[in-house]
């Protein structure tokens, strides 16, 4: 199959879904019977963002691009790590307070930052791991549980350690010297596009190439598309189930990291929560591939930061577009199956031009 | 309880007249079933016997509604039936016991028997003394409030019959219920069959042993190839006469070619007992040797140690105790992927499940088992070049039909991904190869040609342990037979003076 036809097939699925997802979207606000419109509603969604947005737009990407990375290794060979929100939670917690703690100096601080943040992250997904291997613990039911013991955990060591300051509480503030603000691409009161961006671009690379071009990446994906063929083939499942798991936990300690370092300085309410459900939406918007993730998390982040605008000047509410993401998501399941069954009844087809089928001679004898 | 006492006396049950006529099925790459054509007559154990693969399961699925016919009829009492779910099925009074239990293990007997059908009686008294009624007319001998996980493999069985009972089925259909049993549980079942004919309902029994068939059947279908054959009636049939019509006497048979034994032995393997959980054991005390340039063939009925030999070689079970030695080197206790990169090839027994990656592309198959070695991998990175350049050669030697490379594996008929899987097999010089079933659900052509792989590379040096429940193949390929059984080797053969009957008798333990 030529790379044309292949790419057309990729974006079919994707397609059909967001169309799916706009029609259901309509449909219930005209139901809902608010005196704005649909077509108000369609206005405001699909304008051009203005200059503070898009910064905005650009920085959400990368974060939910980063959630959705650390929850597709996982997916990939059908590991549920519904606990990239507990990860990225307590890898941030912990990250913020030893960088706020000012040990390293300057820009080491921030390298240090991030490797705090990776081995906590996964360190945490690990225990699920582990579970799943020695005991037999679905990761799922073991990662939901450590969300909750994340929340506890980071609740009781922030409200001890950290600095209170009227009803708030935080870690303390990074150091000038390993602040990372980034580029600022319009005027400063339109913010900034933070350096560690460059992160999510990073990985998004590196998963790909993981998944496409290393040994590893195979083993991953051939345990993913059939385990029992992966242990005939002599991938050791359990080892890779570990592996999985720390890999996903490690991108998912990175999640918050761009904020951190671009703009928040401190973990306290500036933390954004949240985006480890989000990127598991995306993971699945974009089948798990590195590239469908982007145009995912590029929707997601697009959708949420335009939706702000429809308080100000209509009667929606702004959790419609909630709507239009939990539809997209559902519809894509549906669409990529329907989309793989044409593709090998095609395929099948082709098949049966080379050879008359030999089965049915066999059986004709 | 009058009323049943009344039912129980004068048998009401009248089982229903069943007719297939020109049944075909289709799957992509396959045809299941053409022309099959069988009666079912009321009050009657019906068996429909053929190998693995003739697609009796498939024909069993269409009558039980749970796929549907591309063509043909199905007859119930003289109209004409189109079944779309197997609840339209039961309607009609046709039920299905699967090979596989489907039974909650947290609930008790009564609370299985009655879940799904709780509009039938009730779920109070009415169904518990429906449940008793049924389990003594039938002499189930069963308690409605043990818990299913207490319960044997053969009470399972026996609640699963009574599960379609209780919904009124009057048909029951029997997929290879002696599999799971021994032998004395097999005699128990027949007792309960001969009462299920007795009180006027059909049995279906479905199987591929026919001194089980010819013992309990009134009425036999011969299956092959995915049609129906021929009928017989036991007594005016040989057990040879039915094994003739199920393998069919037109099959080619591989042909015996000069030995090519070495004195080099490639495979021992030294008193190795494999142990389940349950402390029992699934392999006792297993010695053998195979030689360079030799084929070893391995008998036996199914299910009676040959996947654990298989897996236990090939490192996914480990021996509970014994030596395993490849060429000089004692490879036990090593994992699946440090023996393949010793030169172990391996042919699964199920191509679908351990074989391929069905949904990628023939030369990402060609990788697969191969993730350590070139042409696949350079080191820690993926070759594609070398993965694609080497697929291209064995779809060209092994006569793979695809487009191209980069068809899915699943768009293959059954015989091309086999050959696909045996040239990557080959691929990499093997020492030793594990044919598991090589041949089986592949067709004609496909046969001989991979027999031909098969006794080419044997020429070569190659060691080659075949699991096959084909005795002609066994016969045609090996230099040796040994028959397995219950997890022993009970027998040695020489292929080129042994007969089927002697394979036969010395498979089931007993003289036939």
């Amino acid at each position: 199959m030529t790379f044309v036809r292949r790419a057309g097939f990729g974006l079919l699925a994707p397609v059909i879904a967001v169309v799916i997802a706009m029609l259901a979207t309509s449909i219930v606000i005209v139901a809902s019977g608010s005196d704005s419109g649909v077509g108000d509603f369609w206005r405001i969604i699909l304008a051009k963002p203005p200059n503070r947005i898009l910064v905005n737009i650009v920085n959400q990407t990368t974060m939910i691009y980063l959630a959705a990375v650390a929850a597709a290794v996982g997916f990939r060979m059908n590991l549920f790590n519904i606990g990239v929100e507990g990860q990225y939670l307590l890898a941030s917690y912990v990250a913020a307070t030893f960088a706020g703690a000012g040990l390293l100096p300057g820009p080491v601080n921030v390298v240090g930052g991030l490797v705090i943040a990776v081995v906590v992250g996964a360190a945490w997904a690990g225990i699920a791991g582990v579970l799943r291997v020695t005991r037999g613990v679905s990761e799922v039911i073991g990662t939901i549980m450590l969300n909750s013991i994340a929340g506890i955990l980071v609740g009781y060591l922030l409200d001890r350690y950290g600095i209170h300051g009227g009803n708030q509480v935080r870690t303390h503030t990074l150091s000038q010297g390993s602040q990372v603000p980034g580029w600022t691409p319009f005027t400063a009161a339109d913010g900034a596009v933070w350096a560690l961006d460059l992160l999510a671009v990073a990985v998004g690379i590196g998963f790909w190439v993981l998944l496409n071009r290393t040994r590893f990446g195979f083993d991953l994906r051939a345990t993913g598309m059939s385990q029992s063929a992966a242990v005939a083939s002599g991938i050791n499942v359990k080892r890779m189930v570990l592996v999985a798991m720390l890999l996903s936990g490690g991108v998912a300690g990175l999640i918050w990291m761009p904020a951190f370092y671009g703009s928040a300085y401190t973990y306290g309410t500036t933390f954004q929560a949240g985006l480890g459900f989000t990127g598991i939406a995306v993971a699945l918007l974009g089948r798990n591939q590195p590239v469908g993730m982007i145009f995912g998390a590029v929707l997601f982040a697009f959708l949420t930061a335009q939706s702000n605008s429809l308080t100000l000047q209509t009667d929606i509410s702004a959790s419609v577009v909630l709507i239009t993401q939990g539809v997209a998501v559902l519809a894509v399941v549906v669409a990529y199956e329907l989309v793989r069954r044409y593709r090998t009844r095609l395929e099948q087809r082709a098949v049966a031009q080379v050879s008359p089928d030999p089965t049915r001679e066999g059986v004709a004898a | 309880m009058a009323e049943l006492a009344a039912r129980d006396a004068d048998e009401a049950v009248r089982a229903p007249e069943v007719r297939l006529a020109g049944i075909g099925k289709r799957f992509p790459g396959v045809v299941a079933n053409h022309d099959v054509d069988m009666v079912i007559t009321p009050g009657t154990v019906h068996a429909l016997v053929g190998e693995n693969g003739a697609g009796k399961s498939t024909l069993m699925k269409i009558l039980y509604g749970v796929q549907k016919p591309d063509d043909g009829t199905i007859v119930v009492d003289g109209k004409e039936r189109s079944f779309r779910s197997p609840t339209d099925a039961i309607a009609a009074g046709i039920g299905m016991v699967f090979q596989h239990f489907m039974l909650a293990d947290n609930l008790t007997a009564l609370e299985n028997a009655v879940l799904g059908a709780e509009r039938l009686h009730g779920i109070g008294d009415r169904a518990r003394s429906e449940f008793t009624a049924i389990s003594q007319r039938f002499g189930f001998d069963l308690d409605p409030d043990v818990m299913v996980e207490a319960l044997g493999v053969a009470d399972r069985q026996r609640l699963e019959i009574l599960k379609v009972l209780y919904r009124g089925a009057r048909l029951i259909i029997l997929d290879e219920p002696t599999a799971v049993l021994v032998p004395q549980e097999v005699d128990a079942l027949f007792e309960n069959l001969r009462d299920l004919r007795k009180h006027g309902h059909s049995v279906l029994f479905i199987s591929h042993k026919l001194d089980e068939v010819l013992a309990i059947a009134d009425d036999i279908t011969v299956m092959r190839r995915g049609t129906s054959v021929g009928s017989a009636v036991p007594g005016e049939v040989t057990k040879r006469q039915l094994a003739e019509m199920m393998v069919g006497s037109e099959l080619p048979t591989p042909e015996t070619s000069e030995s090519t034994v070495t004195d080099v032995v490639q495979l021992a393997l030294r008193s190795v007992t494999l142990t389940d959980d349950a402390g029992r054991d699934l392999l006792a005390d297993i010695s053998l040797e195979i030689h360079r340039g030799e084929i070893l063939g391995i008998a036996g009925v199914e299910g009676n140690g040959q996947a654990e030999l298989v897996e236990t070689v090939m490192g996914m079970r480990t021996p509970t105790s014994g030596r395993i030695l490849l060429g000089d080197r004692d490879v036990t206790g090593w994992d699946t992927r440090r023996l393949r990169e010793a030169g172990v090839g391996y042919i699964p027994e199920d191509r679908h499940r351990h074989g391929l990656l069905l949904d990628s592309p023939l030369w990402e198959n060609r990788i697969l088992g191969h993730q350590t070695r070139r042409p696949s991998t350079r080191g820690p990175w993926i070759d594609r070049a070398g993965a694609r350049h080497d697929t291209e050669r064995i779809v060209a030697d092994y006569d793979v039909r695809t487009p191209g490379i980069d068809t899915v594996a699943r768009a293959l008929s059954g015989g091309n991904q086999q050959k696909l899987i045996i040239g990557r097999e080959m691929s990499g010089d093997p020492v030793l190869l594990i044919a598991s079933h090589p041949t089986r659900g592949v067709d004609v052509g496909a046969q001989a040609a991979i027999w031909g792989h098969i006794e080419r590379a044997r020429s070569a040096g190659l060691a080659v342990l075949l699991v096959s429940a084909d005795l002609d193949e066994l016969i045609g390929l090996s230099d040796r037979i040994e028959v397995i059984l219950r997890g022993r080797l009970v027998a040695g053969f020489d292929p080129s003076a042994v007969t089927l009957q002697e394979l036969g008798t010395a498979m089931t333990g007993g003289d036939s």
